[in-house]
């Protein structure tokens, strides 16, 4: 196996190379990927969505279909995670052991947590908020909330990050997550015009289109920091028991 | 000489994303602990992560946020900004990344419980039985 | 809501079925069922009325849907030509025919955690509907992995040793995406687009026709979308996948995946790099046929030598990928036509073999050649169904299996590329013997048990359930539909899908 590995890294090896080549020098500002589409997002979106972070704008305006399916991928990939392991009867040895009772010893982590978890959350909200104006958004800000409750997770213990966030919220504010990013979509369609055209909110919200789409992207912002949130703690609960959802690392 | 160093130097992005990359490639082949290949599978879109950031840069610019207030508005110089395009595909493939991260570890700890192992070589002899 | 909405809802219905399912679909089973088929019903007939439309006005050029009203390249677009709606209405259709059929098996099988399953399933659904409606290089990437997720997530439903298995489709198949994506990244840095077409406009500047990192793209990418289908020698995962997994996971995943896998390919090959780039610059014809004739061989050989049911299946499922691959090599338009027909063709009889055999299994509990014994006097419609499959794989008109093989035949001769006729041929006797000795073993009773007995007549008829029989039922009627109207579906849809160039 080994042999074969080191002939496929050789080949591919020598085609990159080859290929790199070819390719513009790092940085260069002619290169045909910094000059087409790129420079016309750079000029025109400000004056398209009123979006001053391009990332954003390009991210839930332009491709938002792309983004959409992302947020799918993240959902699809919590739901995959507990299918496969919350299945099991309990009789199989436990992947992970279970820590020494230690009481009080978590007494400096616990404090720390309770302090941070409140700033970080506070902070989440902030760069989901802000995602228009500066780095961040709604991907960002939902690993921010999700770490927040990991951390919880992992200084006390899973049931109690589980009696702060019941199970059946988790996985009903996933799907909701993207529930709220297609609706936001569909009432465009409904509206009569294509699938996430948020200039169709307009009306229905008595603003300039200009601000209707500012106004669309925060709000699927929103549904996918949700969806990523949740997922994110999904994800930990399961890994770290098993799919025991008991008390975890 | 000097062509060969600017060559070399210019283009350091591209060695650096292709040597992680084939390291990558050779733990998920090579590797006989399954949590080494799924490293190894991390590697790998780190290196792809990389090189589209790589694409991204432009000499001498600044983030794609606009400087801007109320009121004040002038034309935009597309060369004082980085393309913004790459780092929102990125955005993308961390996701799938993370995800499909998840969904192997997750398999993994099935296969412990059922094989008992992680080793490839011991899954297969106890398949064999 | 106006005509050219379909073609989103196409996409939209499974992906809000899949929502909806995992927000209610725990209250009942039968909701999350309902909910699934009415889902995926929607999406069907949406493909009904976009192929129509397609179809209505193929000589104009294809239709195209800017989502968010963003003109592309700027925003992404659906585009729906002759050829994907074809491979639209298949997977819809499939998905449906296998969505009504898994009533009993996934209640069997996964019976905690349905809705969850079914969740998945619709969006394995969704994934594959919106990889074969995009016209955006990227997005395609996207929705590849949200098929590859969910079908991770229902291979690994068949408990025990189908982890294993599982894990080892999960490491070749993030391999396959992170090629494809790496020689997108290749093309993008070179044209600075993702659109497909407009990628397919700058394809033609002299500079970039032969800049060796476009050549490097091509090759990434094209062994990329091989390792996702299986195509030889890469198909090391396929069989131990699909033969491990439950009952409807391998009659939804085996007859879609790798059939979306070859059509990503040809739309690879003449929608984002050109007929000329793809057949004369690479020079890699002859080569490649040949790879697929090795794939018919080893397929068909490796089909031989089962004695579970569902792996000699998966077997002949790698033995088709190289028909598919070899047709779209040939470099003619009766191969590539044969290629784009066998997509459809091959989805239809794998479909019903799979569903055919699951019903069997889902009867005896057995899986091996023996749970085929007598199985014409105890489920005499599953076994009349096995038989249509059965013979279409063999190739007997008037089924589609037959036509397909005609076409491929003809492109093989056309070429003067005698190894594929000959790996052709090879396959279709090497089925003959299979099928046949399953429809032997199929025609005889228990003799042993039943003289043990003493008795000869008393033959109970157990047929499974209506709600597995109607859709192998339909999926059957298919076959010979399909078949009939052949020259309708080439004259009327896949000529039009051939890139200008190559005309019939």
């Amino acid at each position: 196996m080994k042999k074969t590995a080191l002939i496929i890294i050789a080949v591919l090896g020598i085609l990159l190379l080859r290929a790199a080549e070819d390719l513009p020098s790092w940085g260069d500002p002619q290169s045909p990927a910094s000059v087409h589409l790129s420079n016309y997002y750079l000029e025109e979106s400000y004056e398209e969505t009123s979006v001053p972070n391009i990332v954003t704008a390009v991210l839930a305006d332009y491709r938002s279909y792309d983004t959409l399916f992302e947020t799918v991928v993240i959902f699809c990939a919590g739901i995959t995670v507990l299918l496969i392991l919350r299945r099991t009867p309990r009789r199989w040895p436990k992947v992970i052991s279970p820590r020494p009772n230690r009481p009080g010893a978590d007494i400096i982590l616990q404090t720390a947590a309770r302090l941070l978890v409140p700033m970080m959350q506070l902070f989440a909200l902030y760069v989901v908020a802000h995602g228009h104006h500066s780095p961040g958004g709604g991907f960002q800000g939902g690993v921010i909330l999700g770490a927040s409750l990991i951390l919880l997770a992992l200084s006390y213990d899973i049931e109690m990050a589980l009696h702060r966030f019941k199970e059946k919220f988790v996985l009903l504010f996933s799907a909701g997550g993207v529930l709220l990013y297609a609706a936001i979509g569909l009432v465009c369609l409904y509206l009569g015009r294509n699938f996430l055209a948020y200039g169709a909110w307009a009306d229905l919200l008595g603003i300039s289109e200009l601000a209707a789409h500012s106004h669309g992207m925060l709000g699927v912002e929103i549904g996918v920091a949700i969806t990523v949130l949740c997922i994110m703690f999904s994800l930990y609960i399961d890994l770290a028991s098993g799919g025991d959802l008991d008390e975890g690392l | 000489m000097e062509d060969l160093f600017n060559y070399i130097i210019g283009r350091y992005n591209y060695w650096a994303a292709i040597i992680l990359l084939l390291i990558g490639l050779y733990g998920m082949i090579a590797k006989n602990n399954l949590l080494k290949k799924v490293i190894g599978m991390t590697i790998f879109q780190a290196a792809i992560i990389l090189f589209y950031v790589s694409i991204g840069d432009k000499r001498g610019a600044t983030i794609p946020i606009l400087d801007h207030g109320h009121g004040t508005h002038q034309a935009i110089e597309a060369a004082a900004y980085a393309n913004p395009l790459p780092h929102v595909l990125m955005l993308t493939a961390i996701v799938v990344g993370v995800s499909t991260l998840g969904v192997a570890l997750a398999i993994l700890q099935k296969i412990y419980r059922v094989h008992g192992t992680i080793e490839e070589d011991e899954i297969l002899e106890t398949i064999d039985q | 809501m106006s005509l050219e909405q379909h073609a989103i809802i196409i996409i939209l219905a499974p992906l809000l079925g899949a929502l909806v399912i995992s927000l209610i679909g725990g209250l009942h089973r039968r909701v999350a069922y309902l909910t699934l088929v009415a889902a995926l019903a929607v999406s069907f007939s949406s493909t009904i009325a976009t192929l129509s439309q397609v179809a209505a006005r193929a000589a104009e050029g294809p239709l195209h849907y800017f989502l968010g009203d963003w003109q592309p390249p700027y925003g992404i677009e659906l585009v729906i030509d002759p050829l994907n709606a074809l491979v639209l209405t298949m997977v819809a259709g499939v998905s449906l025919l296998v969505a009504i059929y898994s009533k009993e098996t996934v209640r069997r099988e996964s019976p905690d955690r349905l809705h969850h399953y079914y969740t998945l399933f619709a969006l394995l659904v969704a994934g594959l509907l919106g990889i074969t409606a995009t016209g955006d290089i990227f997005n395609l990437y996207v929705l590849t992995e949200i098929a590859a997720l969910a079908s991770y997530a229902l291979l690994a439903s068949g408990r025990g040793f189908a982890y294993y298995a599982t894990f080892k489709y999960i490491i070749m198949g993030t391999i396959g995406a992170c090629f494809y994506l790496l020689g997108v990244g290749y093309l993008y840095i070179k044209t600075g687009t993702l659109n497909m077409a407009e990628m397919q406009a700058f394809m033609t500047r002299p500079a970039l026709l032969h800049s060796e990192s476009i050549r490097v793209a091509f090759i990434l990418i094209m062994v990329g979308l091989w390792i996702k289908m299986a195509f030889f020698p890469l198909h090391g995962w396929l069989p131990n996948a699909y033969t491990r997994t439950s009952t409807t996971t391998s009659c939804l995943v085996a007859p879609l995946m790798t059939k979306v896998s070859v059509y990503v390919m040809i739309r690879v090959m003449f929608g984002v790099f050109t007929l000329p780039y793809a057949y004369h610059v690479m020079g890699w014809n002859t080569a490649v046929v040949w790879l697929a004739s090795l794939a018919i061989v080893a397929g068909s050989i490796g089909a031989l030598a089962q004695t579970n049911l569902k792996r000699m299946l998966t077997y002949i499922i790698v033995a088709e990928v190289g028909y598919m691959v070899g047709g779209a090599w040939l470099g003619n338009a009766a191969g590539l036509t044969g290629a784009i027909y066998h997509i459809i063709s091959d989805g239809l009889m794998t479909a019903c073999l799979f569903m055919a055999v699951g019903a069997i299994t889902f009867k005896t509990g057995e899986i091996n050649l023996e749970a085929m014994r007598g199985v014409f006097r105890r489920m005499p419609v599953t076994a009349a169904i096995f038989v249509v499959g059965g013979l279409a794989m063999i190739g007997i008109p008037p089924t589609c299996g037959f036509f397909s093989k005609w076409y491929l035949l003809s492109g093989g001769l056309a070429a003067g590329h005698y190894g594929f006729v000959v790996a052709l041929l090879f396959s279709s006797l090497v089925n003959a013997v299979l099928f046949f000795r399953l429809f032997e073993i199929g025609y005889y009773p228990l003799f042993d048990a039943q003289s043990e007995a003493g008795q000869h007549d008393k033959v109970v008829v157990a047929e499974a359930p209506l709600s597995m029989l109607v859709p192998m039922l339909i999926t059957a009627a298919m076959i010979l539909v399909v078949g009939l109207y052949t020259s309708r579906i080439v004259s009327g849809l896949i000529e039009y899908a051939l890139p200008a160039g190559l005309k019939l």
